[in-house]
């Protein structure tokens, strides 16, 4: 079998296209980067639905953190902290069981016990707070001469938000927030592992890595090829927001360009 | 545990629940919190060693320590944690079966791999297959801290390294200019010198180990998770004098808000320590103490 057959057959395998049963033996190195491939369409599913949601809250919950009405400033502060205070390994477990519960009494709620919905549904939470507390720190840097100056023209309200102190919290926010992105997409192979069901075994790249290694008891192929798949998703994700870095500096000398560092932070 | 438990079917609530959550099975998970926090004991400072080790190698004079320390730092950026606990806890594994099969059975000609077999003397097994059943679940464990510690040494690596950078040059040139060898520098100045820029980031990274440790589950160790999701599951009357529906929601919802209360009180701990280094310091955290005038 050639090895364009192989990705014919499983090149869609963890979406429940083509070959249905998963190789049993015989493991070449064209299965593990197909499937293991395959299984990044879930990783990117999760990443980027997550993160751009995930954007929309946590600009709420930034500016409810900073508001100057108190309960909204509680709500958020404590959604941030539940959030980003406990590891996401238990939130994964605690939202399955949960959903797992309510489901009895609220069928409409049955499609957040599989993973595409459920899953999706923490990662947008837990991506929210994280941003949130970066878009909060960014709120709170924002120098006051650029209020003032907003302030001297007139604007306020929506008006003053949208053209000054939103894009001047993204500018400040960029650079952590493109850590967090990453982030984001590495904790989307914890999904798999935490209950949620990998139905028909459609599964995320970490998954299928795991199925091989399993299989041929031999980590020392299925996970470089992982890695090679993660540092090159890494990289798109780095590109796609330095283009993004540019455009909301645009407006600054170049040397004034805020850099975009590369900064760890492993597990959530 | 309580005398008043020989008989749980005519408890009022609260004592069947305190008869409940003091059954030899629920002492296993109190245990297992134990074994958290043990990870946490071992691993802290094992992996600050792993830590300072790839930091100083990172500054070495020598281009092949230096590229060894700086591919150390970098290999942990880019992946997911996970993969790494997954890989390293067998691949620690193997290469300890591989290197004491070659010296324990010499006169063994099969090859190690056969297709997707990995197949080692029994005089190499790790541990021996004859060994109690403590010694496997110590093993484990002892597996799952050292690949704990390689991936968070990483970690510290980088944050050290970035440390030792930030001490302030003139320092160092006072030192020199002291007539200190390279070795005093970096010994009496250096050293003492960085683990204020480095506290922040240890703080961080201190945190992120805590919120790591569920992922124990995942190594093969029962942990709070493992006993979580056993002992949450349904029982019914025929096993159990405790019969309950499926209650894994409670679980989670204690081990959540044991984590919760956890990096919340060493948050607390890291900023009062944070206060009480800069005393002094020739930093903006000193500089500020010593205006207040504390």
């Amino acid at each position: 079998m050639s090895c364009l057959d192989i990705i014919a057959d499983y090149g869609l395998r963890s979406i429940g296209l083509g070959e249905r049963l998963l190789p049993r033996s015989d493991f070449t190195l064209c299965h593990q980067f197909t499937l293991i491939g395959s299984g990044m369409i879930w990783n990117i599913y999760f990443g980027t639905l997550a993160l751009t949601s995930g954007f929309i809250l946590a600009t709420l919950l930034a500016l409810g953190k900073a508001s100057k009405n108190f309960y909204l400033r509680k709500l958020s502060g404590w959604f941030i902290f539940i959030f980003r205070g406990s590891p996401l390994f238990i939130q994964f477990f605690f939202a399955y069981f949960l959903f797992l519960s309510l489901k009895q009494s609220f069928t409409f709620l049955s499609p957040l016990t599989s993973a595409w919905a459920g899953a999706l549904f923490v990662l947008f939470c837990n991506t929210a707070a994280y941003s949130g507390e970066i878009f909060y720190g960014a709120l709170q840097a924002i120098p006051k001469s650029d209020l003032e100056a907003a302030d001297a023209y007139g604007m306020s309200g929506f008006s003053r938000f949208r053209r000054i102190v939103w894009p001047t919290m993204l500018r400040l926010a960029w650079p952590a927030y493109t850590n967090e992105a990453i982030f984001l997409f590495h904790a989307t192979t914890l999904v798999f592992f935490s209950s949620f069901p990998a139905w028909q075994q459609r599964g995320d790249a970490l998954y299928y890595a795991n199925y091989f290694a399993d299989k041929t008891f031999n980590p020392f192929i299925p996970y470089p090829i992982l890695a090679g798949y993660f540092i090159f998703l890494t990289l798109i994700l780095i590109g796609l927001f330095g283009l993004a870095n540019r455009k909301l500096n645009i407006h600054l000398p170049k040397d004034k360009h805020t850099k975009i560092k590369f900064r760890i932070r492993l597990i959530r | 545990m309580f005398e008043f438990c020989a008989n749980p079917e005519n408890l009022s609530e609260f004592s069947w629940l305190s008869c409940y959550l003091t059954t030899p099975k629920h002492m296993n998970l109190f245990y297992s919190v134990g074994t958290v926090l043990l990870l946490l004991l071992i691993t802290a400072p094992t992996a600050l060693l792993f830590g300072f080790g790839g930091a100083v190698m990172a500054r070495s004079k020598i281009f092949l320590i230096r590229l060894t320390g700086n591919g150390y730092i970098s290999i942990v950026r880019g992946v997911p944690d996970i993969a790494f606990f997954l890989f390293f806890v067998i691949a620690i594994d193997q290469l300890l079966e591989w290197t004491r099969h070659k010296i324990l059975c010499p006169e063994w000609s099969e090859p190690i791999r056969q297709g997707n077999d990995f197949v080692v003397c029994t005089a190499a097994k790790l541990p021996l297959s004859s060994s109690p059943q403590w010694i496997h679940e110590v093993y484990g464990f002892l597996l799952a801290v050292f690949t704990f510690a390689i991936v968070f040494g990483a970690f510290a690596a980088n944050i050290l390294y970035g440390a030792m950078r930030a001490v302030p040059k003139t320092q160092i040139e006072t030192a020199v200019s002291f007539g200190m060898t390279e070795r005093q520098v970096f010994r009496r100045i250096l050293v003492p010198q960085m683990w204020i820029f480095a506290l922040p980031g240890l703080g961080n990274l201190w945190m992120i180990l805590i919120k790591a440790t569920p992922l124990l589950f995942l190594l093969g160790v029962e942990d709070i998770v493992y006993w979580a999701r056993e002992l949450g599951g349904t029982k019914t009357a025929k096993f159990t004098s405790y019969p309950h529906g499926d209650w894994r929601v409670w679980y989670f919802l204690g081990l959540l808000i044991f984590y919760l209360a956890f990096t919340r009180a060493s948050e607390l701990v890291i900023d009062t320590l944070m206060r009480t280094l800069s005393r002094g310091a020739a930093t903006l955290g000193g500089d500020l103490q010593r205006h207040v005038g504390r």
